[in-house]
């Protein structure tokens, strides 16, 4: 429970955040999170473990509400992702996802959620992407990370190298676009693959 | 004739098998087949009955579900997620509104913990008899269907009693409970627990030690423990492996942690181990209803979150114990109305990757009781 313990929050800081009523216009791609008093550096024991051992690699280390995450090197990922299964016991690969920052140098975090049976702890590992980096694929480490890097790759647009079947998951192989990029507008769609499979001339 | 590019647990060698013997076959199952539960294709290649590899085709539902959230505010987007799951949209949106609150830094009150939890138990019961009633029925027994629809009826009325909707409740709101407990909610949540426990012994007299069950079920889609956790199936499944782990226990949310109950567990990990599991599991949940509402605190049901939601910037992963397994959300905030990003942890997409690990060397007719075993809703696959 390093991580998630039900320790309760503090109300001050709480309070005046939430009740501000006067809608602001949403910030199109915002830079990382702003310091604040929620998002602390991270210095535990996990964290020097993993400095110690991958000392450039490990970028930054934070918590943020509680939770560690680590930002990593996209050229260290697969050693670093063996060295948590392995000897952080980091058995559970519980999700893998992107997350689009179009006005940052890096385009994209890659995102992954670990969880250890063995010490009940969740640990973040995040990965800053340039717009046409590779990452290597995490199969090999965690076979759940088959499904979920497709996914990223159909959403997003990321191609992992040595991934064994790197092709679109939930939209159709012959579709144009990568729906969760920023730049992708919410109506935008592939116009001409849904005239010609479809028979739809306007969409939505 | 790659059919079977997508079958690497093991490693690219089998990527080589893409040529067809002399007497194997590639049939379609799906997607429009009654057994597969919704919209799922699975390409089967066969060696006479028996499977060789599969391939799933998965997608024909996809709504963009975390791309409408990303032009949604942070209250408008809770009805979608009762919409992936369309079958636990209780758990569903249990597990968004105790994201977000922890995204705002607030706590539901005591009282509305406690009301989410009966009515997220209630939800899981519901889910695992429609999973029952199906799973039966897909194997080849009719009458479970008739029992476990007529159960999962009164649990759809208490919450139609509750909030108005049957399946699609979005019955939680962020912060808390938009209403209030109705007079006699516990009176019914009693009545139907007393009633229950007789239920389940009926569903336990057909099916547990009926020979044709048994021979349907038993060895039949092996997953032992380590190939679970490497493939990140969760829930039930896992159990089933041996695996004594139950998110409620291990990080508990909402009121778990008052309550007291077993995590049920199987030993060998093949379908029938996960219809005990299961089976125990809503004996467990019917437990932790009956000592729910022996002691709903008093108090205010909402807690303090403003009108308009904009949480700090940040991020959080919130998961909870879902029906089909860990259901988590990662919500970015950038410090405006609108999430930056919402990506929901599904459990049956992820289970659903089991599938072709699980069916191999099995019959045609098994992949059917396996597809059934592993629970899934393809709203909550595809999104």
């Amino acid at each position: 429970m390093a991580d998630e313990s039900k320790a309760p929050h503090s109300r001050e800081s709480s309070q005046p955040e939430v009740s501000g009523s006067s809608p602001a216009p949403p910030a199109a791609g915002a830079s990382l999170p702003a310091p604040a008093p929620l998002q602390l550096p991270l210095d535990n024991e996990l964290s020097r473990r993993y400095r110690h051992r991958f000392s450039p690699a490990i970028l930054n280390a934070l918590e943020d509400r509680k939770q560690s995450i680590l930002i990593v090197d996209a050229t260290q990922l697969v050693e670093i992702a063996r060295y948590s299964r392995d000897e952080e016991k980091f058995e559970l690969l519980e999700d893998y996802t992107a997350v689009d920052w179009p006005r940052r140098e890096k385009r994209f975090d890659l995102v992954a959620q670990l969880y250890s049976f063995t010490h009940n702890t969740r640990l973040r590992l995040k990965i800053p992407l340039g717009a046409d980096e590779q990452p290597s694929t995490l199969v090999p480490v965690w076979p759940a990370a088959n499904w979920l890097e497709r996914e990223i790759f159909d959403l997003f647009g990321v191609v992992f190298r040595g991934h064994p079947n790197m092709k679109r998951i939930l939209l159709p192989d012959e579709w144009q676009g990568h729906p969760l990029r920023k730049d992708n507008d919410i109506l935008q769609q592939d116009t001409a693959w849904v005239r010609e499979n479809l028979g739809i001339e306007r969409g939505q | 004739m790659n059919i079977l590019a997508d079958t690497v647990h093991e490693n690219a060698a089998q990527k080589t098998e893409t040529v067809l013997g002399a007497d194997e076959l590639v049939i379609n199952m799906g997607p429009q087949h009654p057994s597969t539960h919704g919209v799922l294709r699975v390409k089967l290649k066969l060696d006479g009955e028996r499977v060789v590899g599969s391939e799933c085709v998965i997608g024909y539902v996809h709504r963009g579900v975390e791309k409408i959230a990303e032009n949604r505010t942070y209250q408008q987007f809770a009805p979608y997620v009762d919409r992936m799951d369309y079958v636990s949209a209780v758990s569903n949106g249990l597990g968004y509104c105790e994201a977000v609150e922890k995204l705002l830094v607030v706590e539901a009150p005591p009282r509305a913990r406690v009301i989410r939890t009966i009515l997220a138990e209630l939800q899981r019961i519901a889910s695992h008899l429609l999973w029952l009633g199906t799973h039966a029925l897909d194997i080849g027994t009719l009458t479970p269907l008739f029992y476990c629809m007529r159960e999962r009826e009164e649990i759809l009325k208490i919450f139609e009693k509750y909030c108005g909707a049957r399946l699609t409740t979005h019955a939680f709101r962020i912060g808390g409970l938009q209403y209030e407990a109705y007079d006699i909610l516990e009176k019914d949540v009693e009545r139907f627990c007393n009633s229950f426990e007789g239920r389940i012994q009926q569903y336990s007299d057909l099916l547990t030690s009926n020979s044709i069950w048994i021979g349907r079920t038993r060895n039949v889609g092996l997953l032992n423990s380590a190939d679970c956790i490497a493939l990140g199936a969760s829930g039930p499944i896992l159990r089933a492996s041996g695996v004594k782990w139950d998110l409620r226990k291990s990080m508990p949310y909402a009121a778990y942690d008052q309550y007291k109950f077993e995590i049920s567990v199987g030993m060998r990990g093949d379908t029938y181990d996960r219809y005990m599991v299961r089976l125990e599991e809503m004996r467990q949940s019917r437990l932790i209803c009956l000592q729910a509402i022996e002691n709903i605190p008093a108090g205010p049901i909402m807690a303090r979150v403003g009108r308009v939601l904009k949480p700090p910037a940040g991020e959080v992963y919130h998961a909870i114990e879902g029906p089909k397994g860990i259901l988590g959300y990662y919500i970015v905030s950038d410090g405006s109305i609108q999430p930056y990003r919402i990506r929901i942890r599904p459990p049956s997409f992820i289970n659903l990757q089991a599938l072709d690990k699980t069916i191999r060397g099995h019959l045609v007719t098994d992949v059917v009781a396996i597809i059934g075993t592993l629970d899934i809703v393809l709203g909550e696959v595809d999104r």
